[in-house]
């Protein structure tokens, strides 16, 4: 297996976290994993992106190629938008449909979605309020990635596993709400 | 034992601390901040120094220190830090090292958080020592090894050139038996550090002599790689670093049907390199950064003039980093590109937080300079530098550490009223108190605005050396007590911060104005521990 995936969002919301579970799956399967990642100026508020690369076989580029991307996973509808020069023809794009604003003029959000309704195979999820709803709300980069399970070729079983390993340390209350967060997410693509 | 998930940088921290390094020295600076700060993060570094310097300066002369005493060490910095560290750093060139010395560099091709894109190889060719260049995240961790090794064997300091991708990508890496530290040891010879001048002149000889091994250890490193076997000599490809991935991404790790050089290792393997001119009829040169091999090739007296590709004649474009598509289409190999982003998408540029104290201090400032227009604030490098952003529009310059004291001196001298420096507390104890003397031995007319959050903010919040101090360096500079003043930055307090900007832009003499609050992501860090408490 190999997977190409842009986790896209803005700086603080939480993307990094998706990509060490999915990294953490992948190699708990004994996958080879790259992961490159925005660190410094981005950070403060503006677009920031991670590109994960996952594979059976050895991976030499820290970076996907533009038109290479399987799938698009963000925590925020404009910035999923932003990385659609590396999506595939056949790829997905799941995403948060609530938007994060903090910049003067943010486009009207219909617009928005209209444009993420253009790309064949989507998922656009208010993954704010799913969260909100199971008393997550910190959560919702894991509903996101939720989402984004079947489409990403793990089991549901593995993802558990991972987060478990991850949010150990802080906690059965985070780790709880951490996996309700992840089934809120796989549930709300079975509708 | 099992492989550890680690960013470029991490890779290089515990390749270093394996190889038995006494020493970390580093000022923070993106993309190499995770080097010292993953040192300071595991116990393996427990009693190894690990603090940061007060700029890449003090890093480096520590480093060449420590080196002297017979231990291993690193100087760490990013890519414009070396222009602060240039003097010692040539200089270490002459005095070689005792202890392994490694100066690590991180480059920002693409100035993803820099104000240029300088490649530091240059400076290891100046400097005239051997550079590193790793192309993944292992090499990072094994050239830790050895660097230190190749410093030792030669006396030198060795240059490690890391850039933005490797550094902030995590992979897979397979660790070591870890070596001791070495013992307390002082150099044999001991003019070995003095440079004066009758003795420098031996140490260049000495270094011009040993050029000829540098590059013999390029032609040998098990780094470098010479393939000459493929079929199609249409072409032949150096690739350096980080360039080598992309290459095999394009061809998706089947053979490439060219001969291909992988340099990792500098100085240039000049014999192999002649090789695959020879047997080529052109060559594509792919390198993350400026066209530094590029250019040696086409100074070099190579026979024939046979063409060299790559970024001065536009093959690969001249500035930017690399990625996997520019290199597919250096080789003419179909290229592929998702759609177009949709035209409603707005940019996001990085802007200070929500509750950010910086945006106290300039609306503020704006207010109390109204009446002056646009054009009087120097500002620095920081997360202030994002003052300039609406909808502050409050500063005017942003040029290196420590340049907005110095250059509203500048400005000051040529009668420019008012002149305001605004500077972070970290850059001010990076490179501000030297200009600050200056304003105060020609009692120059300005106001310095010492921006107080507590922390080197933009690089994530790590310690500085003057934490703490302020008040009394500036009244020990020489700055009179009355005229450094302080207040915290809130909109509540708008009225007593505008008044003292009024009156320190009234006083004719060197002012300066301390705006103190904690950074609100520290803060925000700091309560969400004591809640885990």
């Amino acid at each position: 297996m190999k997977r190409d995936i842009i986790l896209a969002g803005v700086g603080g919301q939480g993307i990094l976290t998706i990509a060490t579970i999915i990294g953490t799956a992948a190699l708990n399967r004994g996958m080879n994993l790259k992961q490159a990642e925005v660190h410094g100026m981005s950070q403060r508020g503006g677009d920031v992106q991670s590109h994960l690369r996952l594979s059976d076989e050895p991976i030499w580029s820290d970076l996907i190629s533009l038109g290479g991307a399987d799938m698009i996973l963000s925590v925020e509808p404009m910035e999923a938008l932003r990385y659609l020069p590396y999506l595939k023809k056949d790829g997905w794009i799941i995403t948060n449909s609530n938007p994060f604003k903090n910049i003067a003029v943010y486009p009207p959000e219909e617009d928005i979605y209209d444009e993420i309704r253009k790309i064949d195979n989507h998922v656009l999820l208010d993954a704010d309020a799913i969260a909100k709803d199971i008393k997550a709300s910190r959560s919702m980069n894991i509903v996101v990635l939720g989402a984004a399970i079947k489409y990403l070729g793990f089991s549901a079983q593995e993802m558990e596993t991972a987060i478990k390993s991850i949010f150990e340390r802080k906690g059965e209350q985070i780790v709880e709400a951490n996996l309700r967060a992840l089934q809120a997410g796989i549930s709300a693509t079975l509708m | 034992m099992d492989a550890m998930m680690l960013l470029g940088d991490e890779a290089l921290a515990q390749g270093a601390l394996d190889a038995g390094i006494s020493g970390f020295y580093a000022y923070p600076g993106t993309p190499s901040t995770e080097i010292m700060e993953y040192a300071q993060r595991v116990k393996q570094a427990e009693g190894i120094h690990r603090t940061w310097s007060s700029n890449e300066k003090t890093a480096m002369e520590s480093a060449i220190g420590m080196s002297y005493a017979g231990k291993r060490t690193m100087a760490i910095m990013k890519h414009v830090g070396l222009n602060v560290a240039a003097d010692p750093f040539m200089n270490s060139a002459f005095t070689g090292a005792n202890g392994g010395l490694i100066v690590t560099v991180a480059d920002d091709p693409s100035m993803h958080s820099s104000q240029n894109e300088q490649d530091s190889r240059f400076y290891g060719k100046f400097a005239m020592i051997p550079i590193l260049e790793p192309s993944n995240q292992q090499e990072c961790y094994d050239m830790a090894f050895y660097g230190f090794e190749l410093s030792e064997k030669y006396h030198v300091p060795v240059m490690l050139r890391l850039t933005t991708r490797l550094a902030h990508s995590r992979a897979g890496v397979i660790r070591r038996k870890p070596f001791p530290q070495n013992p307390l040891k002082k150099p044999d010879d001991l003019f070995q550090f003095m440079l004066l001048p009758a003795i420098a002149r031996k140490k260049y000889q000495h270094l011009i002599d040993i050029q000829a091994d540098f590059v013999a250890e390029s032609a040998n490193t098990p780094f470098n790689s010479f393939n000459l076997t493929a079929k199609d000599h249409t072409k032949g490809i150096i690739c350096t670093g980080l360039a080598y991935n992309y290459l095999n991404e394009v061809f998706q790790g089947k053979e490439i049907p060219y001969p291909v050089i992988k340099i990792c290792q500098y100085p240039l393997p000049i014999e192999q390199i002649r090789g695959i001119y020879d047997a080529c009829d052109s060559l594509l040169i792919l390198e993350e950064g400026m066209p530094f091999v590029e250019d040696q090739l086409k100074g070099l007296s190579f026979k024939g003039s046979k063409p060299i590709h790559g970024r001065l004649d536009g093959t690969i474009p001249r500035a930017g980093e690399l990625n996997p598509n520019k290199v597919t289409q250096a080789v003419n190999m179909p290229d592929t590109y998702g759609s177009e982003v949709p035209v409603i998408v707005a940019g996001r540029p990085p802007a200070l937080c929500v509750g950010c104290p910086h945006s106290d201090s300039y609306l503020a400032l704006n207010e109390a300079i109204k009446e002056y227009g646009r054009g009087h604030v120097f500002s620095d490098i920081g997360c202030y530098s994002l003052g300039f952003m609406p909808p502050y529009n409050a500063i005017n310059s942003c040029v290196d550490m420590g340049a907005s004291i110095t250059m509203a001196k500048g400005a000051a001298d040529s009668g420019l009223y008012p002149a305001i420096a605004v500077i972070g507390d970290s850059t001010f104890s990076h490179s501000g108190l030297t200009g600050l003397l200056d304003c105060i031995f020609d009692q120059s007319n300005v106001v310095i605005v010492i921006l107080d959050n507590s922390t080197t903010g933009m690089t994530g919040g790590q310690d500085y050396t003057a934490f703490g101090k302020l008040e009394s360096i500036c009244l020990g500079l020489g700055v009179e007590k009355e005229h450094i003043r302080s207040f915290v930055p809130f909109k509540k307090n708008y009225a007593e911060m505008i008044q003292i900007y009024k009156e320190e832009i009234a006083y004719k003499g060197v002012s300066v104005v301390i705006p103190r609050r904690e950074c609100v992501q520290i803060l925000k860090r700091k309560n969400k521990m004591e809640v885990q408490a």
